[in-house]
């Protein structure tokens, strides 16, 4: 079984490849059009002369592997090195992996502009063609080594794990074997063979991929070893936690720090842009020193907001027709659908802010250097180089002055994107001129909570007198992600539309004429990108309305989906396969009913029933199972989906009937788990998982299911009750709204 | 003033205020980072560890508590990360992001060490402090349940 080691890739030479005592290290360049690098960008500490290493076979036949993704759960760290694994046909059991340096014209992610980040389900179906290619061309070198060696051609050559063979002499030579005597000899070539997809391995070749492979992270998470950035420790160390302003955007306007300073072990107060930070020689003593804080804040307009009251803006405007907003897609012509429409089914759906509820706490260590030019940092973070260039730019030095060490995720899901943390580390690390390790307390996460936006939607549906749907809008209302996590350029430049928000809100189904539209409000809350990110609600709101157009015509909701995805087959085989293992259409016991949704997110085909009964006194809901049919093309891991869509389902679960983060006068209402409940272990419902493999590029899990979970709920309250359910969280007072109990 | 107990059948002595919670003790004094913080208000479970073979939410329990007491965190379970519960965790692979899985998996064994045999219903009552944001639940039960089988 493979290991995680750390940081152990050195400057390596502009030629393709490096050859020293430590083996084979193929530092593969790449076409051109790859080295287009993020906007944000500084200065390039990668010089040409510096470039990566994808691979590294040590004499002894050891692999190491350079795997850029972030390790959150996901699995797509092992993942990643399976498929790279696969395609040089390497032994598996010989392989570990190591985080490459912050080489984004490397290692970056082509589907997020060659960034180094790690979101959207995008590890696998970003690198899925990059890195086959790149080991593709170590396989390649490795088998002209040994064609050379034996002076035979390359075309009598073919490869087994980590060993090339020719069969007609009947030869063998180990990949350690050909690193051994490429040591110091010419062998190798000065640049990397360009391998064409074509020549890349099919799915009927593959002996790792599609096999349950034990994760490589796991040993570690069984026994406490497994190292997260909380769990640094680094000498002189001292510990700091912040007080953070109330509401979004306000500022410390007067610090008194009289009580806080007293607590023993208190070392420093230091007001920050949004915050104040208490540092201490002990966690115990910073946090202690933050409870003593007495802060006014600069106040800001989001001081007056409240959400209950911006819900009802939200829908008005969502119902505000000449209000066209910024146009998403625009299909037909739906104007004229709608007014030769025989029947219009117009419906408001809804959903709260979200709180990530990561579980472990947002945390980042750093320690600045004398000249307050350069800085190491500590830290385990979905976005990488977008972390590292924004301490160059915060410290107004090159990136190369900047050393990021990555650590194991505590929980994603979208939280740890962003590079909030440095504006209050780093700082404080310079005024200490020690390592600080700073944690934020739960109730601080909480507070500070970069939620899922809340929304309004209104959608409407076209029919003709044979109950055909004609016309389709709809009207996506909410704060924008993409301004507030990047900027209003950046939405300006995307055409005013928020992809995150709107993310989702396409479907399958053969409509003809379409219009979806994104209305922004501005509330100045902080909202970011939440598992599924957009798709999260808007599936919600596209399944829950095809469910009450299906049964406003007394259609079968299943049949009704089949007959509008008749052009996608994989869409059928998945709906087809849940149906058919949930006893879809068979009578349940009357206590219980079944709902059904599909979608396709994150490019993965799924389709899922839900078990759900209610109890009508208190409310509350409880779902008993949930059917779930996949199709994400091929299938990397079988365990590792099956674990994901696990966790999608009781995230989902959790998201449905729980979760919600109440504003009031701009701050957050919650504070921990007690008052932000998550979905426990006595909710967790039956999963009964099918995986559809097809012979298609393999596309993403980690938040492919997420979705699917709402809808299934709503769908199957409203065969209980008779009543839709439009708002997000399916919480026991809504239903005792809507059931009117 | 020193505070001297013992962790994982070693010896501890550390200068930290009584009122300190044993989570920072285990935590930063320590250097035994496995045991979790999640919460700080003893909501999650994710700071697990075992006194006098109780499980206890460390970051509830002023270190003055422990003094001449035994702990037992995640490091200090078995000797080559072998217990029953670790193999099954293992076999079955649990852990997701894995943050919270000292905490499930001392919540478990303090299970196991009182009761050979656990229903299902006596597993999800004992588990059911434990928040695992991932959605773990149905592996973490599947692995107590295959643990008590092979004798915990």
């Amino acid at each position: 079984m493979g290991k995680i080691e750390r940081n152990t890739n050195g400057t390596l030479s502009r030629r393709g490849f490096l050859q020293s005592s430590a083996g084979l290290t193929f530092a593969l360049t790449l076409p051109t059009a790859l080295f287009a690098r993020p906007a944000a960008a500084l200065a390039d500490n990668a010089t040409a002369a510096a470039v990566g290493a994808w691979v590294t076979i040590s004499p002894d036949g050891a692999v190491v592997l350079a795997i850029p993704v972030a390790e959150m759960g996901q699995g797509s760290s092992t993942g990643l090195a399976m498929v790279l694994a696969e395609e040089m046909d390497a032994d598996w059991s010989r392989v570990s992996i190591t985080y490459p340096p912050v080489k984004p014209e490397i290692f970056g992610n082509p589907i997020f502009g060659n960034m180094m980040v790690t979101y959207g389900s995008g590890s696998i179906r970003g690198y899925w063609d990059k890195v086959r290619l790149q080991a593709a061309a170590v396989r390649n070198v490795l088998m002209q080594a040994a064609a050379d060696r034996w002076q035979v051609p390359l075309g009598e050559l073919h490869t087994e794990p980590s060993l090339v063979v020719h069969a007609a002499s009947n030869r063998s030579m180990s990949y350690g074997e050909i690193a051994g005597f490429a040591q110091g000899s010419t062998i190798m070539p000065a640049a990397m063979p360009v391998i064409d997809k074509s020549a890349l391995k099919k799915m009927a070749d593959y002996r790792i991929l599609g096999k349950n492979t034990p994760r490589l992270d796991i040993p570690g998470k069984i026994d406490g070893s497994a190292l997260y950035a909380i769990d640094v420790q680094v000498p002189n160390i001292v510990y700091a936690t912040v007080l953070r302003t109330p509401v979004e955007g306000g500022t410390p306007e007067h610090v008194d720090d009289a009580a806080a300073l007293k607590v023993p072990g208190v070392l420093k107060v230091v007001p920050l842009k949004n915050s104040v930070g208490v540092v201490a020689e002990t966690i115990e003593a910073a946090f202690k020193g933050r409870s003593a804080l007495n802060v006014s804040w600069s106040s800001v307009p989001t001081d007056s907001f409240d959400s209950a009251a911006g819900m009802k803006e939200f829908l008005a405007h969502a119902a505000k027709l000449d209000d066209k907003g910024v146009s998403y897609v625009a299909k037909g012509n739906v104007d004229d659908a709608f007014a030769k429409a025989a029947k219009v089914m117009t419906a408001q759906y809804s959903s709260e802010y979200v709180y990530h509820a990561q579980m472990e706490p947002m945390n980042v260590t750093a320690s600045v250097g004398p000249g307050g030019d350069s800085a190491e940092i500590w830290i385990g973070t979905q976005g990488v180089s977008p972390n590292a260039f924004a301490a160059a730019a915060m410290l107004k030095t090159t990136p190369d002055k900047i050393k990021l060490n990555q650590f194991y995720l505590g929980g994603g899901y979208g939280r740890r994107s962003p590079a909030d943390m440095l504006p209050e580390v780093l700082p404080l690390a310079k005024a200490m001129q020690r390592p600080v390790k700073l944690i934020w307390t739960r109730e601080q996460d909480v507070k500070s909570a970069q939620m899922r936006p809340m929304t309004g939607h209104q959608v409407e549906a076209a029919l003709d007198a044979d109950g055909k749907v004609t016309g389709w809008r709809h009207r996506v209302v909410g704060e924008s992600v993409v301004a507030y996590r990047g900027t209003e350029k950046a939405l300006e430049n995307n055409k005013g539309l928020d992809n995150i928000v709107l993310e989702g809100s396409k479907h399958e189904y053969g409509i003809a004429n379409q219009s979806i539209a994104y209305l922004r409000e501005q509330r100045g809350i902080a909202v970011a990108a939440w598992r599924g990110i957009g798709a999260g609600y808007n599936k919600f709101v596209i399944e829950s309305f095809i469910d009450e157009i299906a049964n406003a015509q007394n259609k079968d909701p299943v049949a009704f989906r089949l007959e509008l995805l008749k052009d996608e087959p994989r869409a059928q085989a998945v709906i087809k396969a849940v149906a058919d293992k949930s006893g879809w259409g068979k009578a349940s016991a009357a206590v219980h009913a079944l709902g059904f949704s599909y979608a396709k997110v994150v490019e993965t085909y799924v389709a899922a029933v839900g078990e759900i009964s209610l109890d009508t006194k208190t409310g509350i809901v409880r779902a008993h199972r949930f059917w779930l049919a996949l199709d994400p093309g091929i299938v990397l891991n079988p365990d590792s989906v099956l674990a994901q869509t696990e966790g999608n389902v009781i995230f989902g679960l959790s998201q449905t009937l729980k979760e919600q983060v109440s504003i009031s006068g701009g701050q957050v209402q919650q504070n921990n788990f007690y008052d932000y409940p998550v979905l426990r272990m006595s909710e967790m419902p039956e999963i009964d998982i099918q995986l559809m493999p097809t012979d298609n590029p393999a596309k993403g899990i980690g938040e492919a299911s997420l979705p699917l979970i709402a809808p299934c709920v709503g769908n199957a309250l409203f065969k209980l009750t008779g009543k839709r359910f439009r708002a997000l969280p399916i919480s026991p007072e809504r239903v005792k709204a809507v059931t009117g109990v | 003033m020193a505070i001297t107990f013992t962790v994982n059948n070693k010896p501890a002595s550390v200068d930290a205020g009584p009122e300190t919670p044993l989570l920072w003790v285990v935590r930063e004094h320590l250097k035994l980072t496995g045991t979790k913080y999640g919460c700080g208000a003893g909501m999650c479970g994710a700071c697990t560890v075992h006194l006098d073979g109780k499980a206890v939410r460390s970051c509830q329990i002023p270190v003055a508590m422990v003094a001449g007491k035994s702990v037992t965190t995640i490091e200090g379970l078995s000797a080559n990360s072998d217990h029953p519960l670790q193999k099954a965790w293992l076999d079955l692979q649990v852990p997701q992001c894995g943050y919270c899985q000292s905490g499930q998996i001392m919540q478990a064994a303090a299970l196991l060490a009182a009761n050979k045999n656990p229903s299902r219903d006596d597993i999800v009552r004992h588990m059911d402090g434990n928040i695992c944001r991932c959605g773990t639940y149905p592996r973490i039960l599947r692995a107590v349940e295959r643990a008590a089988k092979q004798g915990a």
